[in-house]
C-alpha cells in the first residue's frame, strides 16, 4: 500500500514537468520582444541587446526554462505585463471564488448524480432510469453558457429567486454566499451530473448483475444494504475515475460560468489575460489548473485503494 | 366448419389460431433503418438539416449577416427580423444561420483531423515500443492540461482565425485519441490472426495496413463523433470568452458574445445561437451514441 502511494506521487512529478515544459514554451514563444518594449522606442539595437542580456533572455531555451522552473518551485510565477503585480499574487486574490464554485459544484453534483445513477440502475428500465438517460444526453449537449443564460433568464430575471450575477465572500455570511453561488453550481454542474449519474448507473447495472450481489439477496440481505455495500462500493472505482478525468470539464466550465455571472474568480482573470495578451498571466493560470488537475486525479488513484484493497502495483 | 376448395378438392378450413406473434408490420429498408436505429436516424436527420442551412444559408431569406443597420438596432424579432436585429442593426436571423458554417467547417475539421493525427501516434506508438514510453509521457502531460485552457493558451499565441481555432482545438483532442487508438493497437495485437499472420512472415506494414487499420476505424468513427461535438462547444466557448473566431466573423459563439452585454433586456440575441448549437450538438451526440450501440456493442453496454 505504501509502496504503491509512493509511486503514484512519484510518477506525477515527470507528468508536471511536461506540463511545465509546454507552458514555459508557450512564453518563451509568444509574440512581442520583451526587450524591445522594455527599451522603447527610442533605443538603439545596441541597447535592446543589453537589456536582453540584463533580462538574461539571450540564454538558450533549456537553461531559461531551469531558471524558470526553479522560481516556480518557489512560488513565483512572475509579473503580470498588465498591472505590475506579481502572479501569484494576482491568483491569490482570485482563488476564494473559484474555488467555491468548484467545491460547492462538486458536492452538489455527486450528492444528485449518485443516488440517480443508483436508482436508475436499481429500477432499470423505469421512469427514474428513462429520465436519467435522456438528462444525460441533454447534459452534454447543451453548452454551460446556454444553460447559463437560460436558468439565469429564469430563475433570477424572471422569477427573481436568486441575484443575477456577483459574489460575496463567504466571510460575509453563508446564506448570502450559498445564494450567490447557488445558480451558478446547477449551471456548472449540468454536464457534471450527467457525466456521473450515466457512469453510475452503467457500472452498477454491472455490478447487480455479478453473483455475490444475487448471493447476498438470497441470504436476505436488506435491500438499501445490498445496494449501498456490496453493489456501490464495488462500483465505486469507475465512478472516482470519471469524476477525477470530468473534472478537465469542471475546470474548463468554471472559465465560462465565472464569465457569465460575472463572479471575480481566477476564470476571469485568464479570460481578462486574453483579452490584453498578458501571457505571464495565462502561463500562471494555466499551470496552477492543471496542477490541481493532477492532484484531484492522484487523490483518484490513493482513494482506489480504499474502495478495492486488491490494488497494490 | 365451412368448406374451401383448393385444386379442386375440398378442403376444411384452418382453424383461426391466436395471435401469438403480433403481425409484422411491413417496413421498407429506411423503414427498418430507423426502427432499428433510431438515435442514428434522428441524430443523421438533423445533422443533415444542419448541413443543408449551411450550405445553402445564402438562399434561405437571409441578407448580408455583417451589413451594419445603425438606425434600426435592437429590433425584437418581427415578420421583417426573424430573430430581431443586434445592437448594430445585423440580421440575427442571417447571422445564426451563417454561423453554422463556423460550427459545422470546426466540427467536422478538428474531428477529422485529430482522427488521423490521433490513429499516427496511437499505430506507431502501439507498434514502436522504444517510442511508446516517450510519446505516451508527453501526452499524459497534454492530457494533464484542462483542454479547454489548453486551446485557450494555443490560441492567446497566434491571431485568431478559423484555422487557428481548428489547430488549437485538435491539439487538445489528439492524447485522447492517441491513447484510444494505442489501447486498441496494443489489444489487437495479441489476436490470434494478428500473430498468425506475424508468423507466417507478413510484413509490418501490411499487418497494420490489413488487420490492425480495419479494427481501429469502428472505435475511431464512434469518438469522431463525439470530438465533433465536443469541438463545437470548444470553438463557442472560445469564441464567447473572446478568444475564437475573429468577432468580424458570425459564428454562434461570436453573437452570443456581442449579445452578452444585453442579455438581461434583449435576451433573444443570445437565446437564438445558444438553441441552434444546442440542437447541432444534440443531433451529433446522438448520432455518437446510435454508432457507438450499432459498431461497438462492447463500448455500449460499459457507459
Amino acid at each position: 500500500m505504501f509502496a504503491y502511494i509512493v509511486r503514484r506521487v512519484v510518477a506525477t512529478i515527470p507528468v508536471m514537468a511536461i506540463v511545465a515544459l509546454f507552458v514555459f514554451s508557450l512564453l518563451y514563444l509568444a509574440p512581442g520582444d520583451p526587450a524591445a518594449i522594455i527599451a522603447g522606442d527610442q533605443a538603439t539595437p545596441a541597447d535592446v541587446e543589453r537589456i536582453r542580456a540584463s533580462l538574461g533572455l539571450d540564454r538558450p531555451f533549456l537553461v531559461r526554462f531551469g531558471d524558470w522552473g526553479w522560481k516556480v518551485l518557489n512560488g513565483d510565477l512572475g509579473v503580470s505585463i498588465f498591472t505590475n503585480l506579481p502572479v501569484t499574487q494576482m491568483i491569490k486574490q482570485r482563488i476564494e471564488p473559484t474555488m467555491s464554485l468548484m467545491v460547492l459544484t462538486l458536492a452538489l453534483s455527486l450528492s444528485i448524480a449518485i443516488p440517480a445513477g443508483v436508482l436508475a440502475a436499481w429500477k432499470h428500465g423505469g421512469w427514474v432510469d428513462r429520465l436519467v438517460m435522456v438528462m444525460a444526453v441533454f447534459g452534454f449537449s447543451v453548452p454551460v453558457f446556454v444553460v447559463g443564460y437560460l436558468m439565469a433568464y429564469i430563475f433570477a430575471l424572471q422569477l427573481d429567486w436568486f441575484p443575477v450575477q456577483g459574489y460575496t465572500p463567504i466571510a460575509t455570511g453563508f446564506l448570502p454566499w450559498l445564494q450567490n453561488l447557488a445558480l451558478p453550481a446547477v449551471v456548472l454542474g449540468g454536464a457534471f451530473i450527467a457525466l456521473i449519474a450515466r457512469i453510475t448507473r452503467a457500472t452498477m447495472l454491472e455490478v447487480l448483475g455479478q453473483d455475490y450481489v444475487r448471493t447476498a439477496k438470497a441470504k436476505g440481505v436488506g435491500q438499501r444494504s445490498v445496494l449501498m455495500v456490496h453493489a456501490l462500493k464495488n462500483a465505486a472505482v469507475p465512478i472516482v475515475t470519471i469524476v477525477g478525468i470530468g473534472f478537465a470539464a469542471l475546470i474548463g466550465g468554471a472559465v465560462v460560468t465565472e464569465s457569465v455571472f460575472a463572479i471575480p474568480g481566477v476564470g476571469r482573470l485568464v479570460v481578462d489575460a486574453i483579452l490584453r495578451r498578458d501571457y505571464p498571466v495565462i502561463q500562471g493560470v494555466v499551470l496552477m489548473f492543471s496542477f490541481v488537475y493532477v492532484l484531484v486525479n492522484l487523490g483518484v488513484d490513493l482513494l482506489y485503494t480504499v474502495f478495492d484493497p486488491r490494488i497494490r502495483y | 366448419m365451412s368448406t374451401t376448395t383448393l385444386n379442386g378438392l375440398p378442403v376444411s378450413e384452418a382453424p383461426t389460431l391466436p395471435d401469438v406473434l403480433p403481425p409484422r408490420k411491413k417496413r421498407g429498408r429506411i423503414g427498418m433503418f430507423c426502427y432499428r436505429h433510431p438515435t442514428i436516424a434522428a441524430g443523421g436527420v438533423l445533422v443533415a438539416i444542419v448541413v443543408l442551412i449551411a450550405i445553402f444559408a445564402p438562399f434561405l431569406a437571409t441578407v448580408d449577416p455583417t451589413a451594419l443597420a445603425p438606425a434600426r438596432r435592437t429590433r425584437p424579432p418581427s415578420a421583417q427580423y426573424w430573430f430581431g436585429t443586434d445592437m448594430l442593426g445585423r440580421d440575427v436571423y442571417s447571422r445564426v444561420l451563417y454561423g453554422s458554417r463556423v460550427s459545422l467547417v470546426v466540427g467536422f475539421s478538428v474531428a477529422l483531423l485529430s482522427s488521423v493525427i490521433g490513429m499516427t501516434i496511437g499505430l506507431t506508438s502501439g507498434f514502436v515500443r522504444l517510442l511508446d514510453t516517450i510519446v505516451m509521457r508527453i501526452m499524459d502531460g497534454l492530457m494533464s492540461i484542462p483542454p479547454i485552457l489548453l486551446a485557450i493558451a494555443l490560441m492567446a499565441l497566434t491571431r485568431a482565425s478559423v484555422q487557428n481555432v481548428i489547430i488549437a482545438i485538435t491539439v487538445a483532442q489528439v492524447p485522447s485519441v492517441s491513447r484510444l487508438v494505442r489501447g486498441v493497437v496494443l489489444s489487437l495485437r495479441e489476436q490470434p490472426y494478428v500473430e498468425a499472420a506475424i508468423a507466417s512472415g507478413t510484413r509490418v506494414p501490411k499487418i497494420i495496413w490489413k488487420h490492425i487499420l480495419p479494427n481501429t476505424l469502428a472505435p475511431i468513427t464512434v469518438q469522431a463523433t463525439f470530438i465533433c461535438a465536443s469541438a463545437m462547444i470548444a470553438e463557442a466557448t472560445l469564441s464567447f470568452i473572446g478568444a475564437g473566431t475573429p468577432p468580424i466573423i458570425p459564428s454562434w459563439g461570436n453573437i452570443m458574445a456581442e449579445g452578452r452585454a444585453l442579455w438581461q433586456v434583449k435576451p433573444y440575441i443570445v437565446f437564438f445561437p445558444a438553441v441552434f448549437l444546442s440542437i447541432t450538438v444534440l443531433a451529433v451526440n446522438l448520432l455518437g451514441d446510435g454508432l457507438r450501440d450499432a459498431l461497438d456493442p462492447r463500448l455500449a453496454k460499459r457507459i
